[in-house]
């Protein structure tokens, strides 16, 4: 196997993380799953994401490498899922967004929203017919919440599923949706008489289309999609029967939040390393661009945030594993390790300099990225509204 | 098909690697023990023998307690159980007392086909495989990069200067391999969370039949009698192209035997 130690992001004078030992809070298993999806990254994805990036694709093929690791639908238990606990799930995404968020986001939805929908709400039958395919990165699922006029307000979306003699019928619109164009099946969540319910929905269905949404400048290794739904008909067991209401899509939304928390740092990482790596090489003025206090004073604020960061995130991942986490919680993971991932991406660029807007170095991939995961998965206004309604009691977003 | 892998944990070549003052061995405390990168190749035909003829496999080292790291990653890739040869008294074994100590375990354990990285990245002396089949009266199946097996019959392409010679043997026999035979898996989260509950035997002298005056670093046949650290890289040439640099660059690589 290839040796990794001098690829991008591994080497450095410092691993922004090492200064505060955190890999003493980690297990055996945990430390060794990072370091499995880290080498995966290293030598499966850093080669080629700035190419991906460039043409606005993610590689098909990578799904069944992703599956053969077991990074789709991890911490899910049976069907193929490899079951592991909420930490070592973070460490994954970690990684994964060290490459790319649109890496993670793929690793995300497909597990942690498409995967998670049908293992918590889905029957027995639905979870053998899907999960144990979708674990093996065989069938690529999707997932449909938002729609184009309804983003951080689920509530009011448009889409319906009417029932038509033994199954449904769907019409509606989904927008921003990851993996849509490239999936074989879509969760869709639309209102009913019988308020909110969720659907399994095979992309082959008649009536059902899922146009790439192209020219974005960010999570551009990653296929985003508009799912039309036009008289789709499917069957009764369409239906995940044990989901009523928003809470429905809500949980699923949370679960794939959880990984943010840990992936945004993932890229701020990177990021970080990067700018290190260059600082120290780079000469101006005839002496490293390292050995200048304003350089050190960003490296040193950003490697702060870094690390707290990610003790965030280890607290959050522990209280997970115990059961006892609360989704404000998650909501203050998110809006902190977001807004700081983009806040190090950015100051990263600057150091950097020029060769910061090039695709030769991961920063402003990093960056731009950082835009649609500072909006996915909860606004970071919404995240903001949650924890102040926390504090005060008044709900300001609703 | 009962198949035993021979790991060794070595240190990182990545990092800089020291030998210890006292006693002329490797300082382990110097670098991160990993798997010897050819053994990991090893590990995978193993696996995939196994996945083809059924059986099982079985990862077996020598090495001190730290070793265990490296024999987790192993069972991790999906072998099954492992043997672990551990006693403060195989410390300074040379390669001649390693084989009598692994043959012993072999012996003792039984195998249909040992397989084993053709070299290791710290002592590099490549002569295990050869040893171990002298001792135990087994072909020795070398530089393999392909195999299969027939029955009880192995057939080989063994690389050579000139491209490769066919070379066939039955089991049980001692296979070495090269790093074009396959390529390596990663861990699975599976195989990770699976291999804890593996069973790992750890064997002392003892209890693996092996006499302690013929291993340890007093009656080693070899000797380290003196080392020096590597010297410090040089700069390197800078050819200018004055419109020769083609031909200064040619030349630069018929010195160096590079063409």
């Amino acid at each position: 196997m290839a040796n990794t130690a001098d690829t991008p992001g591994r080497a450095g004078t410092a691993s922004p993380l090492e200064l505060l030992a955190v890999d003493h809070l980690l297990t055996d298993e945990e430390r060794e799953i990072q370091a499995t999806v880290r080498r995966f990254v290293d030598e499966r994805i850093r080669p080629g994401v700035a190419g991906w990036f460039e043409a606005g694709t993610f590689p098909r093929e990578l799904a069944e490498e992703f599956g053969s690791l077991g990074l789709l639908g991890m911490h899910l238990e049976g069907y193929g899922c490899a079951g592991v606990g909420a930490v070592a799930y973070g460490l994954a995404c970690m990684e994964l967004e060290a490459g790319d968020s649109g890496a993670r986001s793929f690793a995300s939805v497909q597990g942690s929203l498409a995967m998670y929908a049908i293992w918590r709400w889905g029957s027995e039958e639905q979870k053998n017919r899907w999960l144990p395919g979708m674990a093996a990165g065989e069938l690529i699922g999707c997932f449909g919440l938002t729609e184009p006029d309804f983003g951080s307000n689920p509530a009011g979306m448009r889409t319906r599923a009417r029932r038509d003699g033994d199954g449904w019928v769907l019409d509606g619109t989904k927008m921003w949706i990851t993996n849509g164009s490239i999936a074989d099946l879509a969760v869709v969540w639309a209102r009913t008489d019988d308020g909110v319910r969720g659907f399994v929905v095979p992309t082959d269905a008649p009536g059902f289309s899922a146009p790439k949404i192209d020219r974005k400048l960010s999570l551009r290794a990653s296929v985003t999609s508009e799912l039309v739904l036009e008289s789709v008909r499917v069957g009764e067991d369409a239906l995940l029967p044990e989901a009523r209401g928003l809470r429905g899509p809500l949980s699923c939304l949370n679960q794939a939040r959880f990984g943010i928390v840990f992936g945004a740092l993932g890229a701020a990482r990177d990021c970080l390393e990067t700018a290190i790596r260059y600082a120290a090489d780079r000469e101006v003025f005839d002496r490293p661009l390292a050995s200048f206090q304003l350089t050190q004073a960003k490296l040193a604020d950003m490697a702060l945030e870094l690390q707290k960061g990610f003790l965030l995130a280890m607290h959050l991942g522990r209280l997970k594993e115990a059961g006892r986490l609360d989704p404000r919680q998650v909501s203050l993971g998110k809006l902190n390790n977001v807004r700081e991932a983009i806040v190090i991406a950015r100051e990263c660029r600057t150091i950097l300099g020029a060769n910061g807007v090039t695709l030769e170095y991961p920063v402003l991939r990093h960056a731009n990225n950082l835009e649609s995961v500072l909006t996915y998965e909860g606004t970071s206004e919404v995240h903001s509204l949650v924890i102040g309604q926390a504090l005060t009691g008044h709900a300001a977003f609703a | 098909m009962n198949i035993v892998v021979l790991v060794k944990q070595v240190p990182d070549t990545a990092t800089e690697r020291k030998l210890s003052a006292a006693d002329s061995t490797l300082d382990r405390a110097s670098a991160d023990g990993v798997i010897n990168e050819l053994d990991e190749y090893a590990i995978e035909e193993g696996l995939r023998l196994k996945e083809a003829h059924g059986g099982e496999v079985t990862i077996l080292t020598m090495g001190p307690d730290q070793a265990s790291d490296s024999i987790r990653k192993a069972l991790s890739m999906g072998a099954d159980k492992a043997v672990h040869l551990v006693d403060d008294a195989l410390h300074g074994s040379d390669a001649v007392q390693t084989s009598y100590a692994l043959a012993q375990v072999l012996k003792k354990i039984g195998f249909d086909l040992a397989v084993l990285g053709s070299e290791s990245t710290d002592a590099r002396t490549g002569v295990l495989a050869a040893a171990l089949a002298e001792r135990l009266g087994v072909p020795q199946l070398s530089l393999a990069s392909k195999v299969e097996i027939d029955g009880s019959t192995v057939r080989i392409q063994r690389i050579t200067d000139y491209g490769y010679d066919r070379v066939e043997g039955s089991l049980p026999a001692v296979l070495s391999v090269v790093e074009k035979i396959n390529e390596p898996r990663y861990p699975s989260f599976k195989g990770i969370m699976a291999a804890k509950k593996k069973p790992v035997e750890k064997l002392s002298l003892a209890d693996a039949g092996i006499d302690p005056a013929l291993v340890g670093l007093a009656g080693a046949t070899t000797q380290v009698v003196d080392f020096a650290d590597a010297p410090p890289r040089e700069a390197g040439t800078v050819v200018k192209d004055e419109g020769d640099g083609g031909a200064k660059l040619a030349e630069f690589l018929a010195a160096k035997k590079f063409v």
